[in-house]
């Protein structure tokens, strides 16, 4: 046992601005969770172990072989463990989409800080707060300071705050997919750094429905249509983001007759995931008439970002919506201009 | 500096055939027209990719010009429709994300036209101008709060480490 | 490894650097831009020295990489890329950056300018470094030429490529070749009679072995691309048997229906049901108007049927479409003219005696209605006084901005007939007399001896309202005099309207069957208005007089010849280079989901039931990249316009603009993460 805990690499997880659901699907690869004890040593995962971040801040850099990061970052907390554990891995994985492209989190991104507490403390129908009390992230005590976490307006990537080696996809990456990751981790047949861990192609890679030339006069809401099951459902006029999003799940929703929605993210080098399902949608309305190609856009696709973008938006070029303050914000124009 | 005029910057993607060639005509006749257009060429409108347009916003453009042939008349046959399309779809998108709609302008110009690239450059130019800077980047700024959190944990966990347990 | 890449930066003489500070944004570029190893300006790039410049450093820095920052690409690409070629670098290596058409000339502020320029350069230099090198693909060319219009310009083209031993195709939409030359009686500034001069080439043609001639037929589709160019052909149905008539005429001769020619007579005389346009007509083979024949109006008559000694009459016959492939098109589809009722002051239609310039050719021609008797439309009043008005629809704002540039001297010619053949006193209303070709003017001198009036002035109305008793049965054509600066009244007999010469109203729909553009007017585009008048920007299809604008027989004749000689070229040296810039999908990608099926108009893009994948193949791709940005999964790939290539020069061209930085890279040594 000793001799196998000397070779035993050593794992680390953690969870930042996510749900959860990835913990959950690592878990779902079920006993498999054996051989993932047997080559490694968890040695840091506060969702499933106790553990403490001094613990970690003891660490020499790179003690961690491989440390799984889920969730963007959203706060100060989780930047600071961000980059903490960066520093303490020789291999950090993104994990699953929070972590990638932001997922539903970063859908936040269409408002600010302000707005959600706004919202979360303010206008939900449970809330009763007449003094407007709103998280502070310093209170003065008299033993000194406390603090929280400093809520951020723009929920970020972990990338776009600490350099990443690896990328898991999916919402949540589907269990045989990280047992798959695992097992290349395990053997040492990584991909080369910077890689996403994935298919290369999309999704209608694996969905068995028949796919003829695309010609579309109306998109159509799932509510709309009782779908045929045998044809490709962007052909019924589902927004079905399949041809978009990388293969990985087994084309699970188009499955039970649901469009794809996009959970896998974009393609292998694709750097905006909601620019390819636009053009590609767009290429195939069926009109020349400049009304009707807004009309069939508007009518049919009501919430344009949330469609596009529902998973990835916090990494897409634009990252978030315009904020008001972006042009007083941060350095000045003057300044970029001497650059 | 900030009295100073502010000049947009704008990034033109011009098809080879049609308003590439508009752009030229408006150079051997010396039509005069602003110079914040920085122009890429590309060999159709129907290449322009909604990611061109959104790279440029957020790399710092405050403002994007897609230009081609007149509907009816690509090069290409029709290829034109398909950048109408992608346009109109890429407009609903960015009205969704706050973007000002004259910061990104669709334009079709003939090989023959350039008057109309030239003043079409103008205004665009001019409703920029008047929209003001896009400094997009901007918008990821957190503000000093950020800095200030992250080193008070810094701190707070040597302060804490400092105890012995 | 990192790229090295050459700058060079052009002052072409003034026209550049009188706007640009070239020295600045060279230094400038080579100082602060990263992988430029060799920056340089330079008085004149495109010259020997200035290619030369390129090559020695190319050579000796190791150049792996060139940006030329000169004038429009549509200009000197090629020198340049040939340059590279020469030094052993791949032209599409090459970059050039436009500071001269899109920059120095368009821009009067020189800080701006400059700014303007360095964006540029800077755009340039970080795309070439993801360029990458592409093999030009070479395809063989077929040495048949398909020539669409038998005028004039259309003709000659034929024969000079039919002299030369290649195979030719020519469609034209009438029953007979011969176009507008054949109407016209006389031409200018000679005066030889057009049919004299014309038709011997017709009968040329009609009988020349090389040429395929296929008259009362229309262009329906063409696929294909440069070298091989397939071509369907809608040979209209004659009813009347090609190869089995023999001309004889007795069909036409017997027919007892007669109708107004509008076509070749424009409306002057009348022709019958089964016709031939005109009695040199090539071929000579009559074709049915089924509109006007009895036959196919109530199913009677066929006395052509029954008295045709060959049996040739065929009432059943049907369309036929026709599949050529050639190598080369040339477009010669000609002109119309303007529909003089659309100014209505001036009479036409309304007006008996006013005349269009075309009607009146007919008037004048001996083979014409009345035997070239000028008279009145009563057909015996011999006019005493005839007007020429001149820009009918052209130079007029309202309807065709454009000179039509032949009329001055059509009006002079027909001025001349009219003094020639009768004692009418002539009048010319005239904006600006046109007489700019060899012997124009001296055409115009001698009008001027043979007593025709001139009135300088844009004539207002043409009126038959009298206001004096002199005026009782007269035109009066209302007209300012601009010399003498008073308006004025001539009353005359007889109105000519020198209506303007307009482009086919089907020349756009023409033009994209080819794939060409028109311009607003409607005239195909050249490819290069000075120094590329013949061919268009679509390679192998090449354009031939009034087409492409209004032009006069020697000037057709002369573009049709020209034409020819650049078809000659290409067959001669049978192989002809394609740019390699062409779209490719990577089939271990494609996951088939048929986005891109329907992208293509050269149908370029096949799926493969089988593999279900889609394939671009690669002979039909013309390189547009629209199939790229359609692409979902992102794994179609466009040569020289790459995703890569393009982010890259979006990066550049926004050097100085305010760039995100990120905390990955921004935060990584201010913010400090506890140390143990």
């Amino acid at each position: 046992m000793s001799e196998a805990a000397a070779t035993k690499g050593k794992l680390a997880i953690y969870w930042a601005a996510s749900c959860g659901g990835c913990e959950i699907s690592l878990l779902g690869i079920d006993t498999k969770i054996l051989d993932v004890a047997e080559a490694f040593d968890v040695v840091f995962c506060p969702c499933i172990a106790d553990g403490k971040v001094r613990d970690v801040e003891k660490m020499q850099d790179g003690e961690i072989d491989v440390c799984l990061f889920n969730g963007g970052i959203r706060t100060s907390e989780q930047e600071y463990m961000a980059r903490l554990m960066r520093k303490k891995s020789k291999v950090l994985i993104a994990f699953g989409s929070c972590a990638s492209e932001g997922c539903i989190p970063g859908l936040g991104n269409l408002h600010n800080r302000e707005t959600i507490f706004e919202d979360s403390y303010q206008e939900t129908a449970s809330t009763d707060n007449p003094q407007r009390v709103r998280p502070q992230s310093v209170t003065e005590v008299d033993e000194g300071k406390l603090h929280l976490p400093v809520f951020y307006d723009t929920l970020k990537t972990l990338d776009q705050t600490v350099p990443v080696d690896y990328y898991l996809p999916g919402c949540p990456p589907e269990s045989p997919r990280i047992w798959e990751a695992i097992e290349a981790i395990v053997a040492g047949k990584l991909p080369p750094p910077g890689a996403v861990i994935g298919e290369h192609t999309t999704v209608c890679d694996t969905c068995p429905r028949t796919r003829d030339e695309k010609k579309i006069k109306a998109f159509k809401r799932t509510w709309e249509v009782l779908p045929d099951e045998e044809t490709c459902l962007l052909e019924q006029g589902l927004v079905c983001c399949g041809p978009a999003t990388r293969a990985g799940c087994g084309a699970l929703c188009p499955a039970v007759n649901s469009p794809c929605i996009g959970c896998y993210g974009p393609n292998q080098g694709v750097e905006d995931y909601g620019a390819r399902l636009m053009s590609a949608l767009a290429s195939v309305i069926d009109s020349e008439d400049p009304e009707e190609i807004d009309q069939i856009i508007e009518q049919g696709i009501p919430d344009p970002v949330g469609t596009f973008y529902r998973f990835s938006l916090a990494a897409s070029h634009l990252r978030r919506s315009k904020r008001e303050v972006a042009a007083g914000n941060g350095p000045s124009a003057a300044a970029a201009d001497v650059r | 500096m900030s009295e100073q005029k502010f000049e947009p910057k704008i990034v033109g993607f011009l098809c080879n055939w049609c308003s590439y060639r508009a752009a030229d005509l408006a150079g051997s006749a010396r039509i005069q027209h602003a110079p914040n257009v920085r122009i890429i060429r590309v060999m159709c409108s129907g290449r322009v990719d909604p990611s061109f347009v959104l790279k440029a916003l957020a790399m710092g453009a405050d403002g994007v010009m897609i230009a081609g042939c007149h509907p009816g008349e690509c090069h290409y046959l029709e290829q034109n429709y398909k950048a109408m399309r992608r346009f109109g779809m890429l407009q609903h998108t960015l009205r969704g994300l706050g973007v000002e709609e004259k910061r990104v302008q669709l334009v079709w110009a003939s090989a023959a036209e350039g008057q109309r690239l030239a003043e079409a450059i103008d205004q665009l130019v001019a409703d920029v101008r008047e929209l003001g800077p896009l400094h997009w980047a901007g918008n990821w700024e957190e503000n000093g709060e950020r800095l200030q959190a992250l080193e008070d944990i810094v701190h707070e966990h040597q302060e804490a480490m400092e105890v012995t347990a | 490894m990192a790229e090295k890449v050459g700058v060079y930066v052009c002052h072409c003489g003034s026209n550049i650097a009188g706007k640009v500070d070239v020295e600045d944004v060279a230094k400038w570029a080579g100082e602060n831009v990263k992988d430029v190893a060799v920056s340089r300006d330079y008085k004149f790039m495109c010259s020997s020295l200035g290619q030369k410049l390129v090559e020695d450093d190319i050579k000796e820095h190791g150049l792996t990489r060139v940006v030329v920052a000169a004038c429009s690409p549509h200009l000197h690409e090629k020198t340049f890329r040939r340059a590279c070629s020469n030094a052993g670098l791949n032209p599409y290596l090459m970059e050039m950056t436009n500071i001269r058409e899109h920059c120095s000339w368009v821009h009067k502020d020189r800080a701006a300018a400059t700014e303007k320029a360095r964006a540029l350069v800077s755009a340039s230099i970080e795309r070439v470094k993801f360029q990458e090198p592409l093999e030009p693909m070479f395809v063989d060319v077929n040495r048949a030429t398909l020539v669409i219009g038998g005028g004039i310009a259309g003709l000659q083209a034929t024969l000079e490529l039919a002299d030369a031993g290649y195979p030719v195709y020519l469609v034209e939409r009438q029953p007979s070749i011969g176009g507008h030359m054949a109407q016209f009686d006389k031409t200018f500034p000679t005066l030889d009679c057009s049919a004299c001069i014309l038709t011997p080439k017709m009968s040329e043609v009609g009988q020349h072995e090389n040429v395929t001639l296929l008259t009362y037929a229309e262009l329906e589709e063409v696929s294909g691309s440069v070298g091989s160019f397939k071509v369907k052909i809608r040979q209209k149905a004659r009813h009347v048997v090609f190869d089995d008539c023999t001309g004889c005429g007795i069909c036409v001769e017997k027919c007892p229906r007669k109708v107004l020619d509008t076509e070749f007579e424009a409306g002057m005389g009348n022709r019958k049901a089964i016709y031939m346009p005109f009695p040199q007509a090539v071929p000579r083979v009559p074709v049915i108007d089924t509109e006007s024949c009895i036959w196919f109006e109530r199913q009677k008559c066929r006395a052509c049927e029954k008295l045709c000694p060959t049996n040739a009459i065929d009432f059943d016959q049907q369309d036929e479409l026709i599949d050529i492939e050639v190598g080369n098109i040339i477009m010669a589809t000609g002109w119309e003219p303007f529909d003089t009722r659309k100014i209505p002051q001036y009479g036409y239609g309304r007006l008996a005696n006013v005349y269009t310039s075309l009607e009146f050719e007919r008037l004048c021609n001996a083979a014409g209605p009345t035997n070239g008797k000028i008279v009145l439309r009563d057909g015996k009043t011999e006019p005493k006084s005839v007007a020429i008005v001149h820009c009918v629809g052209s130079r007029d704002e309202r309807h065709n901005p454009y000179c039509s540039g032949v009329c001055c001297m059509a009006a002079l010619k027909l001025g001349h007939l009219v003094v020639e053949k009768t004692d009418a006193e002539v009048y010319s209303f005239y904006i600006d007399m046109r007489t700019n070709q060899k012997n124009y003017e001296e055409f115009y001198q001698r009008l001027l001896g043979e007593g025709m009036r001139f009135v300088r002035g844009k004539v207002a109305e043409v009126t038959d309202a009298a206001r004096k008793p002199s005026e009782q049965g007269k035109l009066i054509v209302q007209c300012e005099d601009t010399l003498v600066g008073r308006q004025q009244r001539y009353p005359v007999d007889m109105v000519i309207l020198m209506g303007a010469i307009e482009p086919q109203r089907d020349a756009r729909e023409m033009g994209l069957k080819c794939g060409i553009s028109c311009s607003m007017d409607g005239w195909y585009t050249e490819r290069h208005p000075k120094l590329d008048p013949v061919a268009t920007m679509t390679d192998g299809i090449f354009v031939a007089g009034t087409c492409q604008g209004p032009k006069d027989i020697p000037a057709s004749v002369a573009q049709g010849a020209a034409a020819a000689a650049r078809v000659s070229g290409m067959i001669t040296k049978g192989k002809v280079m394609i740019e390699p810039i062409v779209a490719k999908i990577d089939e271990e990608g494609c996951s088939g989901c048929r986005i891109c099926n329907n992208m293509c108009p050269y149908n370029a893009i096949e799926y493969d039931a089988e593999a279900q994948v889609s394939r671009v193949i690669t002979a039909l791709c013309k390189g547009c990249g629209t199939c790229v940005s359609a692409c979902p999964a992102g794994v179609i790939s466009g040569a020289h316009f790459s995703d890569r290539q393009i982010f890259a020069q979006i990066q550049g061209a926004l050097w100085d603009a305010w760039q995100p930085q990120d905390a990955a890279s921004q935060d990584a040594e201010t913010v400090p993460v506890s140390a143990p």
